[in-house]
């Protein structure tokens, strides 16, 4: 009998032909915004989008170079979402400039946050040759995870903005800490559960055919749900808490193969959804636009015209500067969904998801394959914190789940989240390489292992 | 590990298929009702930019879009004011649409699926849709002698006309004094807008209703003809020769102290007349006596066979006329009352149009409708209305001896006014009692036939700045719709 030989193959030449594909989806994009808003193609489409091709060839380049058996679909995929989130802010930006010459535009820093973004990207592959080395800081990220999450609050740098206090100024840039206190935490958890699985592995009593586990056990889990709730009370960021807490929860099932872990999750999750149901007046008005959002058409403006928006775009789409996503506040960032379901239809959001979902999909192939469990449970959570935001954003302007403002990865308008989700692709290439590498010769001694084998027949 | 990481692949897999699943339903089964929800500014912004199909009279728009220079591109226009407002209705930014702007919405903006293939070729031609035109069935002659003839009674006057024609139904037609001018509210001034519908809604004269199929009122002795078309059908009396009771006073017995008494205290003319006499002089007590023998279940029965308690009216809101307010059997003096088109009786203008047009029209009623042609933007017409019979309300027997004493009641009796040489006229007058501190109703139904053409009115005044103890059905209402019948006979 032969086995089937592993025959590690990079893959270069599709991801080279991927990424043309997408960032040629981005410049169509753009030009399409200026056809429909002004009726000619914007005149810098030749020069921007050279820019384009030269960042993404580029880009492509440094993956072949320090990361060339890296998974090839990942970096395409992150490049069309990003060329749409960027004609989409851009458009939006020509629609308020119509009604208001003085609206500053965002799609000029979106743009350089995404030069930014691709610079983490490269620094990411670069800097972390071995991905197993992050173990050894485990603490440093943990610590550093609770120091960006504790900086908004200080005085002095923390700003509150329509709200939420999760923001920090700079000067004149303005940060949110928790975009990359995500990558630390998820970094935190991977390493911290590598070293206590078998504990936390151990079962408890048994319950409806679920080994629960033991109380004792129960401590780490607990301190995970105190900083949810801590940022969900000081910092009235629903969204993050829900994040942090559903990484943890799924980070622990992976590392113990306990579903008892999910159940304890589960039931703190709700009891802690309830409280903040009872305590906060914001997340009352959130469920309450999500039950039934025409019964206060004022408060629920937002919601209420994301659905318009939405239902408007049908199943084709106004087409890009056709639609009127600009009546939905915040249509560039927290709503940017709507706005894409708007303007290129049920068509074009389902793409957009399917693009997502082939993200999760190749980042949990990623953990499927690795090799050492710290890569498989960072692979593993950096994928699935892709998966929860963007059911809990999609979710939440489509009124399948309540709203919770988390950013919506590579589309959203936002310096901060751009980075960091460059970073975390940076990431799972960087583990994705070490997978699929070909395993170093262990032994030169073949032929005494097989003087030892005794063949029977 | 794997297994845990499989199996939260699967659960992702389930989220993303919700999401899926989600927009599907939002944006393919539910796009339909959120466009039509309320304060949709991007339908409104869509539909207030398109060139909007115009409705017509006669083939003279009343509604029309005209090119405007600001950003949405045309200006909604109302020729004649305040004149159609009531069929037309208005198409606001701000406030949305009233009457057939928004029954006829989806033809008017090119949204009907008829017109889906014009849609394909604009879209292919890349031009803007256009809307299609809706043809009503007004006699703009008719119409405008109506709103003159409310208009010549003072600006004070409250009332309405209804207009029909008694073989198909089709509406002639339908003035309100007060109206209002949907000009206000299409403007694109939405400052000014906001300011006109706010005066428009807190007026106490609510100009913005339609008073001839909206505001239901006691029909008063009008009603008499459907207590005379109960009374012929049920055989109460056969003949307009057969003697009724009347008197100056209908007395219940058993212990009823009350008393129906005559209009102006009379006795109709003896203590027995004939039946047909009682109509001409609109005998309370005669009437009361006769609604007493029909019983009550006939009598409803009867005013139902001509329409009341329905509405059969498609593309203006409507509200049904009532017999009685609710299922308790009445009192013999409310019966009595009832009889009269008192007590609880309310009718609209139209609704008594109605049973004018279905006397006439030898017992049938006929569907009252609005619009008679549909037209897509290349003129093709997408649909025309078919007359509809509604109901039979009495036999053609029956019909033709309320002809003979309506056309009684105009050459020798309280209706007078309503006379067209050498023109068969039937009518009946009524004026009814409300409350005691507001004046009483007058109201005025009439058919007149020429040869094949017929038209039936019914015209109601609220109230106007005549003097009370002159407010008679006959000379306030009368020569308003003589002057109708004779504007939709050509006379």
């Amino acid at each position: 009998m032969t086995t089937p030989v592993w025959v590690p193959r990079k893959r270069r030449g599709a991801e080279f032909f991927l990424t043309v594909l997408a960032v040629f989806i981005g410049i169509a994009a753009y030009a399409s915004v200026g056809l429909g808003v002004e009726g000619t193609i914007p005149a810098d489409t030749y020069k921007l989008g050279g820019a384009l091709v030269v960042v993404a060839i580029a880009t492509h380049l440094v993956v072949r170079r320090v990361a060339p058996y890296a998974d090839p679909v990942l970096l395409p995929l992150v490049i069309a979402l990003n060329g749409l989130g960027l004609a989409m802010i851009y458009r939006i930006d020509l629609g308020y400039e119509q009604v208001n010459p003085d609206w500053k535009a965002l799609a000029n820093s979106q743009l350089m946050w995404t030069g930014f973004g691709i610079v983490a990207f490269a620094i990411v592959l670069l800097l972390v040759r071995d991905h197993r080395r992050l173990q050894a800081l485990t603490y440093t990220f943990g610590f550093a995870a609770i120091l960006l999450l504790v900086l908004p609050l200080l005085p002095g740098i923390g700003r509150n903005i329509r709200g939420a206090r999760i923001w920090i100024g700079l000067g004149p840039f303005s940060f949110q800490p928790g975009e990359a206190a995500k990558i630390c935490l998820a970094i935190f958890f991977a390493g911290y559960l590598v070293v206590k699985r078998d504990a936390l592995a151990l079962a408890g009593r048994r319950f409806a055919g679920i080994d629960l586990p033991r109380g004792r056990d129960l401590g780490p889990i607990l301190a995970g749900w105190l900083i949810s709730v801590g940022i969900l009370i000081f910092q009235r960021d629903l969204g993050s808490s829900l994040l942090f807490f559903g990484l943890f929860v799924v980070l622990l099932y992976i590392a113990t193969e306990r579903p008892g872990w999910l159940v304890v999750g589960g039931l703190l999750f709700v009891a802690g959804a309830y409280m903040g149901y009872l305590a906060f007046a914001h997340v009352q008005v959130r469920v309450d636009a999500w039950l039934d959002p025409f019964s206060d058409p004022d408060k629920n403006f937002q919601v209420i015209n994301g659905l318009f928006g939405l239902a408007h775009g049908g199943i084709l789409g106004q087409g890009l500067g056709q639609g009127s996503p600009n009546l939905t506040p915040f249509g560039f960032s927290d709503f940017i969904a709507a706005s894409m379901g708007e303007e290129l239809g049920l068509t074009g959001l389902m793409a957009i998801l399917l693009i997502y979902g082939l993200i999760v999909e190749r980042g949990l192939r990623i953990a499927l394959t690795c090799r050492d469990a710290f890569g498989k449970l960072l692979a593993a959570g950096l994928a699935l914190s892709i998966a929860i935001q963007v059911f809990v954003v999609v979710g939440g302007v489509t009124r399948l789940i309540p709203l919770t403002g988390l950013t919506t990865p590579f589309l959203a308008q936002g310096g901060s989240s751009v980075v960091m989700n460059w970073a975390i692709i940076g990431l799972l290439l960087r583990i994705s390489d070490q997978t699929r590498r070909p395993a170093p010769e262990i032994s030169t001694f073949q032929s005494d292992e097989e003087t030892q084998v005794v063949k029977l027949s | 590990m794997n297994k845990p990481i499989r199996n939260l692949a699967i659960a992702s897999l389930v989220m993303f298929m919700a999401l899926l699943l989600n927009i599907n339903y939002v944006q393919f089964v539910e796009a339909d009702s959120l466009n039509a929800k309320n304060g949709n500014k991007r339908v409104i912004n869509e539909e207030f930019s398109r060139d909007r199909g115009a409705i017509l009279v006669d083939g003279k728009p009343v509604a029309e879009s005209v090119k405007s220079k600001d950003e949405y591109k045309f200006q909604r226009k109302y020729p004649e004011g305040g004149l159609y407002a009531p069929l037309t209705g208005y198409f606001s930014y701000i406030y949305g649409r009233g009457g057939l702007e928004n029954s006829q919405n989806r033809v008017l903006s090119g949204s009907d699926d008829r017109l889906f293939v014009n849609r394909v070729v604009d879209l292919v031609s890349n031009k803007q849709p256009k809307g299609g035109s809706v043809e009503m069935t007004i006699d703009p002659l008719a119409q405008k002698t109506a709103a003159d003839g409310l208009e010549a009674l003072g600006k004070g006057t409250k009332g309405a006309v209804a207009a029909i024609n008694p073989k198909t139904g089709a509406i002639l037609a339908m003035v309100n004094q007060p109206t209002y001018d949907p000009n206000r509210l299409a403007s694109h001034d939405f400052a000014e807008v906001q300011k006109s519908y706010e005066e428009l809604t807190a007026d106490e004269d609510q100009p913005m209703i339609n008073r001839s199929t909206q505001q239901t009122l006691p029909p008063g002795s009008t009603f008499k003809l459907v207590t005379a078309a109960a009374a012929l059908e049920n055989g109460v009396v056969d003949d307009l020769d057969d003697q009724v009771k009347a008197g100056a006073r209908l007395s219940f017995g058993g212990g009823i102290t009350y008393t129906l008494p005559n209009e102006n205290g009379g006795n109709c003319g003896g203590d027995k007349i004939t039946f047909e006499r009682a109509l001409n002089v609109s005998c309370n007590t005669a009437f009361g006596g006769l609604a007493l023998k029909i019983g009550q279940d006939d009598l409803a029965a009867q005013a139902a066979k001509f329409g009341f308690g329905t509405d059969p009216l498609t593309g203006l809101a409507m509200n049904p006329s009532r017999f009685t307010s609710g299922e308790t059997p009445l009192e013999q003096p409310q019966l009595a009352q009832s009889g009269i088109g008192q007590f609880e009786v309310a009718a609209t203008p139209l609704q008594m149009a109605m049973v004018a047009g279905g006397i006439a029209n030898d017992g049938n009623v006929m569907k009252p409708y609005i619009v008679d042609t549909v037209r897509a933007p290349n003129l093709r017409v997408l649909d025309k209305t078919q007359p509809e019979r509604l109901s039979e309300a009495v036999s053609s027997g029956t019909a033709r001896k309320l002809q003979d004493m309506m056309v009684s009641t105009v050459t020798q009796g309280t209706a007078t006014s309503a006379q067209i040489p050498g023109i068969e006229v039937g009518a009946k007058t009524g004026t009814a009692q409300s409350t005691a501190d507001r004046p009483p109703y007058a109201w005025f139904v009439s058919y007149a036939k020429d040869g094949d053409d017929e038209v039936a009115v019914a015209v109601l005044v609220e109230s106007s700045d005549t003097a009370r103890d002159e407010i008679a059905g006959g000379r306030l209402a009368g020569p308003i719709a003589k002057s109708v019948m004779e504007a939709v006979l050509g006379k």
